[in-house]
Parts: structure tokens; sequence; C-alpha cells
């Protein structure tokens, strides 16, 4: 029988806690779109996902009303279109995306994810051409993401890629300058990036997965935070991981009840459960506030690395055993413009980008999610993209870097996307030129994996 | 399928007979109640059986909305296996 207080806690995580499920995303294959006209290509990628999502939105919304979840966003993945534009004879890669950005209107989901190339390695065709075309792809469409994978701890890290992709970064934020340079923020350059992702901008659908999947990204940082603060009174570190595991048992728990329904539902295979912990920028729903929890004046002092590895490390112990597959990114974002308390401690200014970098060596993700300076070189871009990237090749981890040059405005200022990306305070960048590291072009070399110091 | 219905608020005269009428009316049986009042707050979960409603899940949750903003209460009504996977292992 149930008991009345677990049911209460349950309807006070929803009410009062920003409990909810932040993504059913749906998986697409487009590799049986392929043809070498461009126009053919497009209109085969627009009626596949058409056809395959018709009811994704609406099974999602059926869900949430009958289990009392809110479901924040519904969304697709599909193969990266890189490989898809591969034999194209012509190069307006973008039709592609004005493709996939019909198809999401048709649809109503919100982000369609799988604009995208990887690279790490080295260059196939259709690979230069989609990358060259994403900053007008970005700026020509709504709801199309973007993600370039530039190194992996097998690969190592594809320099030319890299500088490449500090180009693309600056010219698609000055290509939206007039929309707060929204485009940026719907870019992703990983290292090690996952194929079963279902959070964006980075998700797309991996060559090695069905045809068609359904993977949810759980949330909660607000539950986490609630439960620190509820009980977490004078606890030593230990049980304060033992609270957030088993708080994160129970968020991904429901998870995988959401993920399933909707597998049956809407008769496609299930694939993973990402045990995130996403932001977003209503108060309370904070990865920073719960860092603070632990017992930090602010998120961004001194350690923050610590209490963050703790966390992330807790809410993968505790989901792992509440899901029968775990997959995606899986751990805590730290996306600074959508989490109210990481944009507090950026303007306080205890949050700083080196201070992230080190962060980002134990969470889920990257660099995320943060307006640099308009006058950014691209040369500079790069170099933060290839340091985020070493951390993820050597510490056999995803690590990204979403990063938003804001043009026309310095450190102090202040981009403004609304919704749940949120505002971003521009954060000053560290002096010195990368220029001739980042110009040698190249293959870095893969690292040992053993002898690990 | 059953689900559980929970009611919150301050304590006022009717809540049961009027969240009970709202169920019977469309052919919702109540499988179990249990109710406590703290103070003047009022709980009360019951799980009822929907299978034989003669209203979609929507359309009962939005009829006991309304009996909610008549008494006062803010009422949910949830599938019951949300609670069995976050509960039980």
């Amino acid at each position: 029988m149930l008991e009345t207080k677990d049911i209460l806690e349950t309807i006070h995580m929803i009410d009062n806690e920003n409990l909810d499920v932040r993504t059913i995303t749906m998986g697409i294959s487009l590799l049986d779109c392929i043809d070498e006209d461009i126009d053919k290509a497009a209109d085969k990628v627009y009626d596949k996902i058409c056809r395959y999502a018709k009811d994704l939105v609406k099974t999602g919304e059926d869900i949430e009303k009958e289990y009392g979840i809110p479901i924040i966003h519904k969304r697709i993945s599909v193969t990266p279109i890189g490989m898809v534009a591969a034999p194209c004879q012509s190069r307006n890669v973008v039709k592609f995306a004005k493709a996939l950005d019909r198809a999401a209107d048709t649809l109503g989901v919100n982000f369609i994810g799988g604009y995208s190339a990887l690279v790490q390695k080295g260059f196939a065709a259709g690979d230069y051409a989609l990358i060259d075309s994403i900053p007008e792809a970005l700026s020509v469409t709504e709801k199309v993401c973007s993600s370039v994978n530039v190194g992996s701890t097998k690969a190592g890290i594809n320099m030319d890629a890299v500088k490449m992709m500090g180009k693309i970064v600056k010219q698609t934020a000055e290509k939206t300058a007039d929309r707060d340079c929204i485009g940026a923020a719907k870019l992703v350059v990983f290292c090690n990036a996952p194929e079963d992702n279902p959070f964006m901008a980075g998700a797309f659908h991996g060559v090695g997965e069905a045809d068609c999947v359904i993977n949810v990204g759980v949330s909660g940082p607000g539950v986490v935070r609630a439960t620190l603060a509820k009980n977490g009174k004078g606890k030593d570190i230990a049980e304060i991981a033992e609270m957030i595991k088993k708080t994160a048992f129970k968020i991904t728990r429901m998870g995988q009840l959401v993920a399933r329904e909707a597998s049956k539902r809407l008769c496609v295979p299930f694939g993973i459960v990402d045990l995130s912990l996403a932001p977003t920028p209503a108060v309370g729903d904070s990865v920073a506030y719960i860092l603070e929890e632990m017992g930090l004046e602010s998120c961004g002092c001194h350690g923050t690395t610590a209490a963050l590895a703790l966390l992330n490390d807790a809410v993968k112990k505790g989901g792992v055993m509440a899901s029968s597959h775990v997959g995606g990114l899986s751990g805590a974002f730290i996306p600074v413009s959508e989490d109210a308390g990481m944009i507090a401690a950026a303007e306080k200014g205890t949050l700083d980008i080196t201070k992230l970098e080190a962060m980002t060596s134990v969470c889920s993700v990257g660099l995320d999610m943060i307006a640099v300076p308009g006058d950014i070189t691209p040369e500079t871009i790069s170099a933060i993209i290839a340091d985020e990237a070493a951390i993820g090749m050597v510490n056999t981890k995803t690590t990204a870097v979403r990063l938003i040059p804001a043009i026309g405005k310095k450190a102090g200022d202040t981009l403004s996307f609304g919704g749940l990306l949120g505002e971003a305070p521009v954060m000053p960048i560290r002096d010195g030129s990368p220029s001739e590291f980042i110009h040698r072009g190249g293959r870095l070399p893969s690292p040992l994996q053993a002898l690990k110091n | 399928m059953k689900a559980v219905i929970t009611v919150l608020g301050k304590d006022n005269v009717g809540i049961l007979s009027k969240v009970s009428s709202a169920c019977a009316e469309v052919g919702v049986n109540i499988v179990e109640v249990t109710q406590s009042v703290l103070q003047d707050m009022f709980a009360m979960i019951m799980l009822v059986e929907i299978d034989k409603s003669s209203v979609s899940f929507d359309t009962l949750s939005k009829n006991l909305d309304l009996v909610g903003q008549s008494t006062n209460t803010k009422i949910h009504i949830m599938h019951e296996d949300i609670f069995n996977s976050m509960h039980k292992i």
C-alpha cells in the first residue's frame, strides 16, 4: 500500500520544488534518406521525421496529464547531417537545416538536434560543407541545433576542426547579433560526444543507434536542494552524498516510468534515461544553489570543484539503480545563463571562466552557455575549445563548449535570451594570444590510457 | 487502472462529499480513503479505480480542479504507478 508521506512528498516535489521530466527526445535515423539530389534528400528527411514523430507531442502531453508529471520538452534528434549530406552534389547544406526546422514546426517540438558533424579524427565528404554552413543555418532557422565533435579519447583532438570552430562560433554570433547572438546558444563543440544524448543543443542520433528510439532526460536540481535544506544541517559529507543518491533515485525512477510509457505508446524502443540535473532560470531550480546548500558561501569559491564532484557522482550512483539503461550526458549541468545561482555568482565575481573550466573536469558537460566579450578573437575561442576538449580527452569523459560571443558588448554587460535559455552576464576572459598555437593545425595525439598520474 | 487523488488545503465543510460526488457522477469507484486534519490543514488521499469512468482522465482531472476551486483546496489526480515507482524498489 502507498504511504501517505510518500504521496505527499511527490506532490510537494512537483508543486514546490520544480520536479519535472526535462525532455522526451525521439532519435530518428536519417541514413535511409541519403540521396545525391539535395532537394530530394531534404524532402525525404522532412517526410521521415514527420511520419515517425507525428504523435510525439500528443503522447508526451497525455502522459503528462495522466501521471501528473510536467514534461517540459518534446524534442527530436537525427543522424548527423554531415553524413546525410555526404553524397550530395550541391553544397547548399542549409536546405537540410530548413527541412529540419519545417519538420519541428509541423510537429510542434521546440528543438531539433543533429545539424552535426563528427570530425574527431578528420573530415569526411560533407563535413566541411556542413561546418561552413552552420552560421547561416542557425541564423535562418529557429529550432535547429548544431554540434560538432572535435575530439575523443581514442582519436585525439582534430586541431584543424578546433581552429575552424573558433571562426564558426564567432560568425554564428555575428549573424544573430540582432537577437542577442542566440545562434551561438544553439551550437555545441564536443569532445567524446555521446550518441544518445536527449538534451539540446548537443543532441544527435548516433550511427550505432536503432532506426528510431526514445530517450528521456530527467531533471530536478530544486528537489535535491530542498532535500539538503530540509535534512542536511550538521550532517557529514557522506550523509549528504547518501541524501543526494536517494533523491536522484526517486527522480530517475520517475523518468524511467515516463520513458517506458512513452516507448510503449509510440511503439518505439526505449533507449536510455539521462540522469542529469539540468537547471532552469526559475529561482530554486539551480545547481549552484545545491553547492551553496552544502556550505559554500557562493558558487565559484574554493571548494566548489569538490562539492560538484560529490554531487555529480552521487547523482549517477543514485540514478543508475533506478533505470534499466542509463546514458547520454548523465551528471550535473552547469550552464551559466540557465542557472539563477550561477548568474548571481558570475555577477558577484566569485564565478569566472577559469573556475568553470576546473568544474568541468568533474561534472557532466563543459563550458556551457557562457557569454564572452564580443571582441574575442576566433583563435581565443578555438583555444578555449582546445582546453576543454583536452580535459575531456584525458579524463575519458564528455566535455563541451557552448560560448556566446556577445557582439558589441563587453565584460559586465548582459545577454538576455528569455525562456529556458535565461540571461548571461558577459564574463571576462584571460589575456594573451594563443594564435600561433591554434594556427599550427594538425592532430593532437590521443593520450595514454595507462601510467595515469 | 488505479489513480491517486490528493486533496490539500484548509479544512472546510463538505470537502469529502464534494470530491466523492465528482467521482460517483462519472463512475469512478473509491477503493480507499485516508484523511488527516492537522490544526486546520486538511490532507485527504483517495485511491480510486478509473477503468469504468465515463469521462476521459483529462476531463476527470478538470472536474476535480473545479471542486478544488469551490472548496479552496488543491486537488491532484495522478496514476498510482508514479508513486509506486518513485517510492518502492
